[in-house]
């Protein structure tokens, strides 16, 4: 089952079993830039960027993007950029994985963004979305489309936070600009 | 995509010729029994083994070694064979482990000709056993598929032989122990005489249940051996074993009351909360396995475990370090604030601020130290049971491997130079180890640090550099096959004859200690030939137009006292065979003190920042690759009065005398 979350809407990341989740997965894909016949070569790449902001209260700590792959803690690792983006098939293109389980005990939320890196709007972007997956089972949590999300360069998508002795997360959405998740610190400072 | 087994799970092979791959990390017998439609094995011919190595379709090795690859072609057997056991069993001689408790889990792999992996099975959770059936193949309507089985035996080879229903077994385990012992005998005493009695008494152990003394070798006489063909359901899919494959697999767990561990051995995440024995902490500490990573060999996956720990222990301090430098700052923040408004400075309201300040800090810190202990906690039980698996180029001074010590057939990946820690849990050693051929060369310094113990001068610091350095040395010539790897020293004025004992005296050195100014440029002067004549012939395409007398093994040079005894063209010459030498098999390991060689200005700053810097006594100095925290590094130095050194030193020399004989 999936929940597309509206803006704003959180959800608890309890199992429907009751059990905490332990890895959680941001997953961004998009399709990429068609072909141009002879020049195909001289296409304009997309590439999307995601990101992971590690915050203790209000501080950032951490942050997980395309040149530090894994955090200092190793609680929040990044596959590895995509530059071109995939087949929009509805695959992931970059992935983000939290161990929720092993995330430093000061941490309180973990932000993530995705950022235009070649600077196409979400406008331009075919296919492009974001979901949240009990890595686990597979099972998608959550999921958000960026298409037609207008003259925007990035999102901040959404925050895992610790509620009580487990996660919850929280769907944000909220539209904003900027090359990389640098320019949308205050943008992000909003939703802590 | 190759499966991951568990005990019980089957898996379908797709074509009837097979390599069977078992890495164990220390010397097994391999060996394979047939049997027919009911799983009985009929006589001794149907039984492949050290002593008898051949039969139609397949082929064991006639020695225990650490690795296995056996060649099988299922197509080729008999044809009424419809079961194939691989077994695998500890030799009996003096030395070796008694139990597979005390070795590192063996591996096994199906593959197909061409190397790809078709199923793999880790044996895990082995205790008292010292056989087990590790895999078996198995002829199920037409096609043969492979189960992990994991049966173990504390009887040896005689119960589980005698368990397959084969006459004699007891006789052809004699056998088979014989042939074994008789192919290790150039190196390790012959087993000692055992009482019949001590076999029968032993019962058959599963899952690390021993079973009660006294019964009798056959656990569950009412199950048979294996279900006929077409009594079990005939559609166990893959990853789900059926009655069949657990009455087949597990008889003596139904007797015993063990329980079947379905859990995967490799993932680490969802391990059940078994006990370990020391348990550390009542959470849930899974159990270690040492080999418990990913590679091809043992020895890799050791390798690969060993860095698994180090960037583990330093991500999980790297979160202690950062929880803490938040608490504190927060706690800052917190007092300021109380301070900040003068109204309220004083009283019982400022009082309570700054104590709720003080509590949230140290609440804070309680319950990242909490998940450092725990984390600390894993991991010191996972390097009490892989430290004793290291092998001898990877192990510490004072491990067992150094007593059944061989000459390798192979070089290994890697080297232990050291041992590495943090000042928060200073008992947790990480071995430092580094991939061969080395990239750089080694510097032991020789000086005194901030952090050299008051205890020790700096004669003595001088003298200790000398004794890792050869420590060093003699643990090299003991990682490479023999005549793989020479080692040469420069000693201009003597110094380190004491520390060079070891070397010396054992022949472990082809040439003699070169010393004064006539020994240190002789010696250097063959070193730099030896690096250019093998440059040119690399750069020209013509390797084998190399002159018949030149030593092609990888060379080490020793240089003590440096730069006492040298001269300039010298130092010069120093410098070219640190950076031309690694490329080339050529590596330098200078014993020498910094300030030394202060004569010489910044010409030599080149030299030292191309070395590897190592200290002889704990010195924090190196960084992780990943969060860069400063490292502890200790040497590994045998332990006092050992003659360690000086028994391996020997071993080396005396395989090289027979290599060069025989060659």
């Amino acid at each position: 089952m999936t929940v597309n979350l509206a803006k704003g809407q959180s959800i608890s990341l309890q199992k429907s079993d009751g059990g905490a989740l332990s890895v959680v997965r941001m997953g961004l894909g998009w399709k990429a830039a068609p072909r141009r016949g002879l020049f195909g070569s001289r296409t304009r790449e997309i590439d999307l960027d995601a990101s992971a902001v590690l915050f203790a209260d209000r501080q950032p700590v951490d942050v997980v993007f395309f040149q530090h792959l894994v955090s200092d803690d190793g609680s929040v690792r990044h596959t590895g950029d995509n530059l071109v983006g995939g087949a929009g098939g509805g695959g992931d293109d970059e992935s983000i994985l939290v161990d929720l389980q092993r995330v430093p005990v000061h941490i309180s939320q973990i932000v993530f963004t995705v950022n235009s890196f070649t600077g196409q709007t979400f406008q331009e972007v075919q296919d492009a979305f974001c979901r949240l997956v009990d890595e686990s089972n597979g099972q998608e949590l959550a999921r958000y489309t960026l298409t037609g999300g207008g003259q925007y360069t990035a999102q901040v998508m959404a925050k895992v936070y610790r509620a009580g002795n487990g996660w919850q997360m929280a769907a944000i959405g909220s539209p904003t600009s900027g090359r990389t998740f640098q320019d949308l610190m205050p943008a992000i400072a909003a939703h802590l | 995509m190759s499966a991951e087994l568990v005990r019980g799970q089957n898996h379908p092979l797709p074509d009837n010729r097979l390599e069977v791959r078992v890495s164990a990390g220390r010397p097994v017998i391999a060996g394979v029994t047939l049997g027919d439609a009911q799983g009985k094995v009929r006589d001794s011919a149907w039984v492949a083994h050290p002593a008898s190595p051949k039969l139609p379709g397949l082929e064991v090795s006639r020695q225990a070694a650490a690795d296995h690859r056996l060649a099988v072609d299922l197509g080729a057997l008999p044809g009424d064979v419809h079961w194939v056991n691989v077994l695998l069993a500890l030799p009996v001689v003096d030395g070796a482990p008694r139990t597979f408790g005390a070795v590192a889990a063996p591996f096994v792999a199906i593959t197909g000709l061409d190397g790809t992996e078709i199923a793999t099975y880790t044996i895990t959770d082995l205790d008292a056993e010292s056989a087990v059936v590790a895999v078996e193949l198995y002829l199920r309507k037409g096609s043969w598929k492979v189960r992990a089985v994991g049966q173990g035996y504390a009887g040896g080879l005689a119960a589980m032989l005698q368990d397959q229903g084969l006459p004699g077994a007891a006789e052809m385990a004699a056998a088979i122990n014989e042939a074994v012992a008789s192919g290790l005998a150039r190196s390790v005493a012959p087993p000692p005489p055992r009482a019949e009695g001590d076999r029968t008494r032993r019962a058959a152990t599963v899952g690390g249940n021993t079973a009660a003394a006294g019964q009798p070798p056959h656990p569950a006489p009412a199950t048979p051996p294996g279900p006929p063909p077409g009594s079990g359901p005939g559609t166990q899919g893959p990853g789900t074993p059926g009655p069949g494959a657990q009455n087949r697999t597990q008889p003596p767990a139904q007797g015993a009351g063990g329980r079947l561990n379905y859990q995967h051995p490799n993932r680490r995440s969802a391990a059940p909360p078994a006990p370990p024995e020391p348990a550390p902490t009542a959470a849930d500490p899974s159990r270690p396995v040492a080999g418990n990573a990913s590679g091809w060999t043992m020895e890799e996956r050791l390798y690969n475990q060993v860095w698994g720990m180090f960037e583990d222990l330093a991500r999980t301090t790297a979160a202690y370090r950062s929880a803490v430098d938040f608490a504190d700052s927060r706690m800052d923040q917190e007092l300021d604030r109380a301070l900040s408004d003068p109204a309220a400075r004083v009283g019982a309201a400022a009082d309570a601020a700054r104590s709720s300040a003080r509590a949230r800090h140290s609440a804070l810190v309680d319950q990242a130290k909490a998940s450092l202990d725990r984390d600390i906690a894993q991991l010191a039980a996972e390097a009490a049971v892989v430290e004793p698996a290291l092998p001898p180029a990877f192990a510490a001074w004072d491990s067992a491997v150094w007593h059944g010590y061989q000459v390798p057939m192979e070089t290994p990946m890697a080297v232990r130079l050291g041992d590495l820690h943090l000042p928060e849990h200073p008992e947790l050693r990480i071995p430092m180890l580094v991939r061969l051929p080395l990239e750089r060369g080694l510097w032991i310094d020789s000086g005194r640090s901030p952090n050299t113990p008051m205890t020790v001068d700096s004669d003595q610091a001088r003298k200790l550099a000398m004794e890792v350095g050869v420590a060093l040395a003699t643990r090299m010539l003991a990682a490479y096959p023999a005549s793989d790897f020479t080692v040469n020293v420069i000693d201009p004025a003597g110094s380190g004859a004491a520390a060079l004992a070891p070397l010396v005296h054992s022949g472990a050195l082809k040439d003699p200690v070169a010393t004064g100014a006539g020994g240190v440029s002789s010696m250097i002067a063959k070193l730099i030939q030896r690096v250019d004549l093998v440059q040119m012939a690399v750069r020209g395409g013509a390797s084998d137009a190399l002159p018949q007398h030149l030593d092609l093994s990888e060379q080490l040079l020793i240089v003590n006292d440096f730069p006492y005894g040298f001269d300039d063209r010298s130092v010069t010459q120093l410098r070219y065979l640190a950076d031309e030498g690694p490329s080339v098999g050529v590596h330098l390991m200078m014993v020498a003190d910094r300030e030394d060689a202060r004569a010489y200005g910044p010409v030599l700053d080149p030299l030292w920042r191309s070395l590897l810097r190592l200290t002889p006594t704990p010195d924090d100095h190196l960084a992780d690759p990943w969060v860069g925290h400063a490292w502890t590094f200790s040497p590994q130095l045998p332990p006092p009065d050992s003659l360690v050194l000086h028994q391996v030193g020997e071993r080396v020399s005396a395989a090289r005398r027979a290599w060069g004989s025989g060659g």
